[in-house]
C-alpha cells in the first residue's frame, strides 16, 4: 500500500508538471509574452522595463524555471482588471463555485439512486422506462440551453425564483455561503439543479446497470433461498456492492461539475470562479486565466488521487491491479 | 424508435442541405430583412403579408430562416471536426495497438491524461489562447476528441492483431502498412463507427456552448449555440421565442444522432 501510494504521488507530480509545462508553452510561448504579460494599454518605454522586468528577455528554459519557481511559491502573476494578485482573485471565488458543485451533486445523488434502483429492480415497468427516457433526455439536453428556459419559466413567467446572483450570504467558518439563508437557497435552486441535471441522468443510468447485474448473482439468489426479506436483500447486499463504482464516479464527476460550473455560473451570473474565467477572457486579463488553469490542473490532480486512494481503500480486489500497473 | 430517429436525423441533414432553397428568406440578405418586423411573436404576420413561423429577431430576421442557416453551421462544424478527429485517432491508435510496447505506452498515457479533464475546459483553454474562429473551433473540437478514437482503435487493434488472418498476412510477407490497413483496420471500424455518431452529437452540443460563452463561432457564422446566446438578451423581457426554437432545433438534432448511435450500437454490438 505504501508503495502504491509512493508511486501514485510520484504519477500526480509528473502530471502536474506536464500540465505546468503545457500551460507555459501555451500561453508564455506561442502567444506573444509581452502581449500577453504586459498591459496593452502601456506606451514603449514601460513595455521594456516591464520585459526586462518580468524576465521575458531570458531563454525559455530559465523563463520555465522561473515561472515554476515563482509558481510554487504561488505568485502566478497579477490581474490587469483589478490589480491584485491572480491566485487572491480566485480562491476568493473558489466557495461560492464550491457550494454550487456540491449542491448540484448532492440533488444528482438524492434523486439519482433512489430513480436508478427503481428502475434496476422493475426494469419492465412503465415507471422505470420513464426514468430512463428522461435520463437519455438528460444526456442530450444542452445544459446552457436548460439554464435559459429555468430562467423563462421560474423568473419570468412564473416569478418564483430571482434569475441572477447570489443572494444574501451568510458568513459560516469564515467562508460566506448563501446555503444557510432563505435567499441564499432561492438563488441557490436553479443553477444547482441546472448542474444537476447532466450528472443525475448519469447516476440514474450507473444505478440501474449495476442494480441490474447485481440481481442475477448468486449472492442475491443465496440470500433469497435464505429468506432474506427482499427490501433487506436490496438494502444490505446489492446497495454495498454497487456502491463501489458509484462512489468512484461521484468523486470523478465532482471534478467535471466544477469544470461545467463554467457555463452555469456564466447563465445565472452566479460569482464563481467559472464566471471569473469567462469575464477574464473576455477582457484579456491573462495572468488570472493562467492562474484559473493552474489551479484547475492542480484541484483535478488531487481529485483523481483522492479517489484513486479512496477506491483502494473500499475495494481490496483492486489493490493488485493497481500496485501492477 | 430507431427508424423514427433515423428518418428525423435525415430529415434534419436534409433541411440543413436544402436551407438556402426552402428557408422562407436568407435571413442575412439585409435586403430582404424589414426593421419594422422585429421582435414579432411566432405566427405573427407582417405589414407586406409574409408570416413569421417562428417569431423574429431583434432585427427583424425570420427565425425558422435563421435556424434553418445555423443547422447547416452547426452540423457541418460537428461533421467536419468529427471526421478530422477520426482519421487522426484512428491513425494513431493503430499505431499504438499495433506496435505495443513503449510506443504504445507513451501514446495511451496522453489519451489518459487528456480524458482525465472535462473536454469543455481544454476547448475553453484552447480558444481562449488561439482566439475566435471556425478553424481554431474545429482545431478544439478535434483535439477534444481525438483521444476517444485512438483509445477505441488501439483496443481493438491489440484483439484483431493476434487473430489468425493477420498471421496468415504475415505469411504471405505482406508489408506492415498493408496488414494495418486492408486487414486490421477494417476489423476495427465497427466499434469506431458507433464511438464517431455519439461524438457528433458531442461535438454539436459542445460548439454550441462554446459559441454560447462568446468563444466559439464568430458572429458571421451564427450556429444555432450563437442564435441562443443571440435571444438570451431578450429572454428576460419574455421573448422566448429568439433562444427557445433554436434550442430545440439543437435538442431535437442531439436526440436523433443518440438514438442512431444508440441503435448503430445495438447492431453492430462491439463491447464498449
Amino acid at each position: 500500500m505504501l508503495i502504491y501510494l509512493i508511486r501514485r504521488l510520484a504519477q500526480s507530480a509528473l502530471v502536474l508538471f506536464v500540465m505546468s509545462a503545457l500551460v507555459f508553452l501555451g500561453v508564455y510561448a506561442i502567444g506573444n509574452p509581452v502581449d500577453i504579460l504586459i498591459n496593452p494599454q502601456a506606451d514603449q518605454a514601460e513595455i521594456a522595463r516591464a520585459t526586462a522586468a518580468l524576465g521575458l528577455d531570458q531563454p525559455l528554459v530559465v523563463q520555465y524555471r522561473n515561472f515554476l519557481v515563482s509558481a510554487f511559491g504561488g505568485e502566478l502573476g497579477r490581474s490587469f482588471a483589478s490589480n491584485v494578485p491572480a491566485v487572491d482573485l480566485i480562491l476568493q471565488r473558489m466557495p461560492a463555485t464550491i457550494e454550487l458543485a456540491f449542491t448540484a451533486m448532492i440533488i444528482a445523488i438524492v434523486l439519482g439512486l433512489p430513480l436508478g434502483l427503481w428502475a434496476g429492480l422493475w426494469p419492465d415497468s412503465a415507471s422505470a422506462k420513464a426514468i430512463m427516457a428522461g435520463s437519455i433526455l438528460g444526456f442530450s439536453l444542452p445544459t446552457f440551453w436548460v439554464g435559459l428556459m429555468l430562467i423563462m419559466v421560474f423568473s419570468v413567467w412564473l416569478g418564483w425564483l430571482p434569475p441572477t446572483g447570489r443572494g444574501q450570504t451568510v458568513n459560516v467558518l469564515g467562508i460566506d455561503l448563501s446555503l444557510f439563508t432563505w435567499d441564499g437557497l432561492r438563488h441557490l435552486f436553479m443553477p444547482a439543479l441546472n448542474l444537476a441535471l447532466f450528472k443525475l441522468a448519469l447516476l440514474i443510468r450507473l444505478t440501474r446497470a449495476g442494480t441490474r447485474e447485481a440481481m442475477v448473482q448468486d449472492y442475491v439468489r443465496f440470500a433469497r433461498a435464505k429468506g432474506v426479506s427482499e427490501r433487506r436483500i436490496v438494502r444490505v447486499h446489492v446497495l454495498k456492492n454497487i456502491m463501489i463504482p458509484i462512489v468512484t464516479v461521484i468523486g470523478l464527476e465532482f471534478g467535471s461539475v466544477l469544470a461545467f460550473a463554467i457555463v452555469t455560473e456564466t447563465i445565472f451570473a452566479w460569482p464563481g470562479m467559472g464566471k471569473l474565467l469567462i469575464d477574464s477572457i473576455n477582457v484579456l486579463d491573462r495572468p488570472v486565466i493562467v492562474a484559473y488553469l493552474m489551479i484547475i490542473v492542480f484541484v483535478f490532480i488531487f481529485i483523481n488521487l483522492i479517489v484513486d486512494l479512496l477506491y483502494t481503500a473500499l475495494d481490496p480486489r483492486v489493490r493488485l491491479g493497481g500496485a501492477r500497473a | 424508435m430507431a427508424l423514427f430517429a433515423l428518418v428525423l436525423l435525415a430529415a434534419i441533414v436534409l433541411a440543413a442541405v436544402l436551407a438556402p432553397v426552402i428557408s422562407p428568406q436568407n435571413p442575412y440578405n439585409l435586403a430582404e430583412l424589414d426593421i419594422l418586423d422585429a421582435k414579432l411573436p411566432p405566427g405573427a404576420t407582417s405589414v407586406d403579408g409574409k408570416t413569421f413561423l417562428l417569431g423574429s429577431d431583434e432585427q427583424g430576421r425570420d427565425m425558422l430562416s435563421a435556424i434553418l442557416y445555423g443547422l447547416r453551421i452547426s452540423l457541418g462544424v460537428g461533421v467536419i471536426s468529427t471526421l478530422i478527429a477520426l482519421t487522426l485517432g484512428m491513425a494513431i491508435g493503430l499505431a499504438a495497438g499495433y506496435a505495443g510496447g513503449w510506443v504504445d505506452a507513451v501514446i495511451m498515457r496522453i489519451v489518459d491524461l487528456q480524458l482525465s479533464f472535462p473536454s469543455i475546459l481544454i476547448a475553453l483553454v484552447l480558444l481562449a489562447v488561439l482566439g475566435q474562429g471556425v478553424d481554431k473551433i474545429v482545431i478544439a473540437l478535434v483535439t477534444v476528441q481525438w483521444a476517444y478514437y485512438a483509445r477505441t482503435v488501439r483496443s481493438t487493434a491489440m484483439v484483431e492483431k493476434r487473430k489468425e488472418y493477420v498471421d496468415a498476412a504475415m505469411c504471405l510477407a505482406y508489408s506492415k502498412w498493408r496488414i494495418v490497413y486492408r486487414h486490421i483496420l477494417p476489423n476495427c471500424l465497427p466499434p469506431l463507427i458507433v464511438v464517431a455518431t455519439v461524438q457528433v452529437a458531442h461535438a454539436i452540443a459542445l460548439e454550441a456552448t462554446l459559441s454560447f460563452l462568446g468563444l466559439g463561432m464568430p458572429i458571421t457564422s451564427p450556429s444555432l449555440g450563437l442564435l441562443i446566446a443571440n435571444g438570451y438578451a431578450h429572454l428576460l423581457s419574455g421573448r422566448y421565442w429568439m433562444s427557445f426554437f433554436p434550442g430545440v432545433a439543437l435538442l431535437v438534432t442531439i436526440v436523433a444522432i443518440n438514438l442512431v448511435g444508440d441503435h448503430l450500437r445495438d447492431v453492430l454490438n462491439p463491447r464498449l
